[in-house]
């Protein structure tokens, strides 16, 4: 198949002069690239000592920013604390999130002010993942600038596919403080696909499978007549190439029965060395580790039985994406590698053998994502004629709205195409209600407890009414880059509230994937859950039911001891209602009392067709039927 | 603006519950090519919020015409059918019966010595069913008997959410 690189034909692309620069930004956590499309072909920016990669690191002193990148790295022996790495990772997070990274970090933080993002404290004063960044895309641009010989006229810039709401806008505020206009942020899995792409006519199902040093993402999107369509995308964030490290590390201290209990720089030896057998094997059949005094030989049927386990959990997650994109194994024409991880020569045979293909990974797995960014810059800015190619993303993680019973009522699924926008109605619960609290949370469990929290907001004015005459409509709208906006509206009277959701922290990768999993493996007790408060409302309903129907015509339909029976099993059901934890117990309990009232709902209806009926002759009866 | 149609009119399609599926595509991609806010990337704050609005429609009628159960719900709503059947078949007996031998099948699908085989057959047994309510639906659409027509959209809700429940069951399954 051919390369997508090439996509504008002759005669079609406008002159020289007229083009106007674009870019694409990698963003990385370890690393950062920027892109572009010259003469019809991607190519990295290199700085001016001819290097491609801008270390994402940052070093600060009393007077400011000092330097970035590879100059800024020679800092963080000498001075950690105003040496920033990493910060990708801090990027629309919480102070209580980063606590939870569990590890040692070198940063002193403050707790943000109005925006609630932790700020490094250095030298220079508090700065904030989103300056930082900011710092990071201003040098990418300059360099794009003194390269492309003027100022940008946009940027597209890549977010993993996983990342939330949270985390896209911070993103974006990264870019807006750099004073670059951000043309679309584009998932990294869907930007790899657009490298490797195809010629704008082409056709076809791709699957993008991206191994980082601690990420697992997949992708399933289809071309066809230049529209990439993301079919749906998945991942398990806890899972790279880091474990393949840890898992020969384990491996190699069993060997050489190395106590568990090491100091933590012989742990750091261990995987150091893990790490270049990892990669050594994937050029030698054999290599020898030496560790003190012992040595051992690893080849590559040890290293494929250490490995398999991890490579069968991001097989499993292929599995899974492929059923929600609704594509079997055997539609699937190519297959693309990113990620470093993807370097392991065991990752591409299985990657091979599940789906039936060599996979496609001529490319620099590190440079890929930011080449595809350039092409979609070259797109959107107008290089390209209307028809070139369009991209149709979808959303990671599912929205909702807190309903009660702290349950969680999806409103926008996720793997829905982008942009959307979902209406729900809602009322009030309460006679003479006249605010309502709206929770907007994102996540897949069916607890609110258990999502994440995205924004409250309270839609306030209501009119007083009765319970449940209000009509509150909801609004959710996701726009191109995957950023939310919520709109609540009374309709009666007109009253409305409006919230861009800014949230103050969001979830990383991990916490994303954890939350994916729980959601699988809790679907049970969440179901057992959900069941119960569902039968908990329906028993109100019923009982609330037959004791009005009774409160009307119970006397007159049903003699005493009817009666009494019918009253006594309500009685059951309300006491079942407030005691049981079992959803199927109260459903059966349920179902015996719609059955005992059926004789009473029969005879309700015959009273109420003879009722109709009365005072109507025969004849206007026959006329009618 | 197209938008004021109704989703058939939109993708250029007649007013049924059969779609043809390569037409309904191509249309989609068609609209999004021209509505996208992408093609407004470079443009201003407004146009990118009016194609938001546009685009959003075009995968909001594309989702409901893709799906026969959102596509025979919303044929119901273009004719003017309210209300809500599930009250009416949930005293259908022996569509009751059989979903409550369905459900059982599936809650004991845990301990079933081969659930895999078991949760296949499970499926194709629902898949029957719900392909054999949507020819029901198509039928009495075609022959303007919506009261029938809305039991089997009612019916067709209830097998959608057992194969939901059964692509969930199946991952749970895997993960053990």
């Amino acid at each position: 198949m051919a390369l997508l690189l090439q996509i504008s034909e002759p005669g079609q692309s406008p002159e020289p002069h007229q083009r106007k620069r674009a870019v694409g930004i990698d963003l990385g956590t370890t690393n950062s690239l920027v892109a572009t499309v010259r003469s019809g072909t991607a190519t990295i920016v290199n700085d001016e000592q001819g290097r491609a990669l801008l270390p994402s690191a940052l070093h600060y002193d009393r007077h400011g920013l000092s330097c970035v990148g590879y100059e800024a790295l020679e800092h963080d022996l000498s001075d950690p604390l105003n040496t920033l790495t990493s910060v990708k990772r801090f990027m629309g997070r919480g102070l209580a999130d980063v606590a939870l990274f569990g590890e040692q970090l070198p940063y002193e933080f403050v707790a943000g002010s109005d925006s609630g993002m932790p700020k490094f404290a250095t030298a220079a004063g508090a700065i904030s993942p989103v300056q930082a960044s900011a710092e990071l895309l201003a040098s990418l641009e300059r360099r794009a600038e003194l390269a492309l010989g003027g100022d940008l006229d946009g940027a597209v810039i890549t977010v993993p596919a996983y990342f939330d709401d949270a985390q896209r806008q911070a993103t974006k505020d990264a870019a807006m403080l750099a004073g670059i206009k951000v043309l679309r942020l584009l998932n990294e899995p869907t930007a790899a696909a657009i490298a490797y792409g195809l010629d704008a006519g082409g056709e076809g199902t791709i699957a993008v499978y991206d191994l980082g040093g601690g990420t697992f993402d997949i992708s399933i999107l289809r071309l066809t007549r230049g529209v990439f369509e993301v079919l749906a995308s998945g991942g398990d964030s806890a899972l790279g190439g880091d474990d393949f490290d840890r898992a020969i590390a384990d491996w190699l201290r069993a060997e050489l029965a190395i106590d568990a209990d090491m100091a933590p720089a012989q742990q750091r030896q261990l995987l150091a060395i893990a790490k270049r057998a990892k990669q050594q094997l994937s050029e030698v059949e054999q290599t020898q580790l030496t560790v003190g005094e012992q040595s051992l030989i690893l080849d590559r049927d040890q290293l494929a039985t250490l490995l398999d386990p991890l490579i069968a959990k991001t097989l499993r997650a292929c599995r899974r994406s492929l059923a929600d994109a609704g594509v079997k194994l055997d539609e699937i024409d190519n297959v693309v590698l990113v990620g470093g991880s993807t370097r392991a020569l065991r990752v591409r045979e299985k990657v091979a053998d599940y789906f039936g293909r060599e996979p496609l990974c001529h490319l620099d797995p590190d440079q890929v994502v930011a080449l595809g960014a350039a092409v979609q810059a070259d797109v959107l800015i107008g290089n390209k004629s209307g028809d070139d190619l369009l991209l149709l993303d979808v959303i990671p993680l599912s929205l909702g709205i807190e309903t009660m019973g702290g349950l969680v009522e999806k409103i926008i699924h996720r793997n829905t195409t982008i942009p959307v926008a979902k209406a729900q109605e809602f009322t009030t619960f309460k006679d003479g209600q006249t605010a309502l609290a709206v929770h907007v949370v994102q996540g897949e469990r069916e607890l609110v407890s258990d999502c994440r929290s995205l924004a409250r907001f309270e839609l306030r004015g209501i009119p007083p009414m009765t319970a449940g005459s209000a009509k509150i409509r909801v609004t959710y709208q996701v726009d191109a880059d995957g950023l939310l906006s919520v709109a609540a509206r009374e309709m009666t009277s007109g009253v409305e509230a409006r919230i861009e959701v800014k949230p103050s922290y969001g979830l990383d990768d991990g916490e994303v994937t954890r939350m994916l999993q729980e959601s699988f493996s809790h679907a049970r007790e969440d179901m057992a859950a959900r069941a119960l408060a569902e039968q908990q409302v329906e028993a109100d309903r019923i009982i609330e039911d037959i004791r009005a129907a009774i409160a009307v015509d119970g006397e007159q339909l049903l003699d005493a001891d009817e009666l009494e029976c019918l009253r006594k099993s309500i009685d059951e059901l309300q006491q079942l209602r407030e005691t049981t934890r079992e959803h199927r117990q109260l459903a059966r309990k349920i179902e015996s009392v719609a059955k005992g009232s059926e004789t009473f709902a029969a005879r309700r209806m015959n009273a109420a067709v003879k009722k109709a009926l009365a005072g109507q002759s025969l004849d206007q009866l026959e006329g009618e039927l | 603006m197209p938008f004021s149609q109704d989703y058939f009119a939109l993708f250029g399609l007649p007013v049924d519950f059969t779609v043809n599926r390569g037409e309904l595509d191509g249309a989609f991609r068609q609209l999004q090519q021209r509505y996208h806010p992408d093609r407004a990337a470079a443009g201003s704050d407004a146009d990118v919020r009016l194609a938001v609005q546009q685009a959003a429609a075009i995968n909001q009628a594309y989702t409901t015409l893709k799906s026969p159960l959102l596509r025979a719900h919303y044929l119901l709503e273009l004719a003017g059918v309210e209300g809500d059947s599930e009250s009416r078949v949930t005293r259908d007996g022996l569509f009751l019966m059989e979903q409550i031998a369905l459900r059982e099948r599936i809650e004991e699908l845990d301990e079933h010595p081969q659930p895999f085989d078991e949760l296949e057959q499970l499926r194709s047994t629902v898949e029957v069913k719900f392909v054999d309510c949507e020819e029901q639906f198509a039928h009495h659409y075609q022959a303007g008997d919506y009261l029938r027509a809305q039991d089997a959209v009612a019916k067709l809700q209830f097998f959608a959410k057992l194969l939901e429940q059964l692509d969930e069951l199946e991952q749970d399954l895997e993960d053990r």
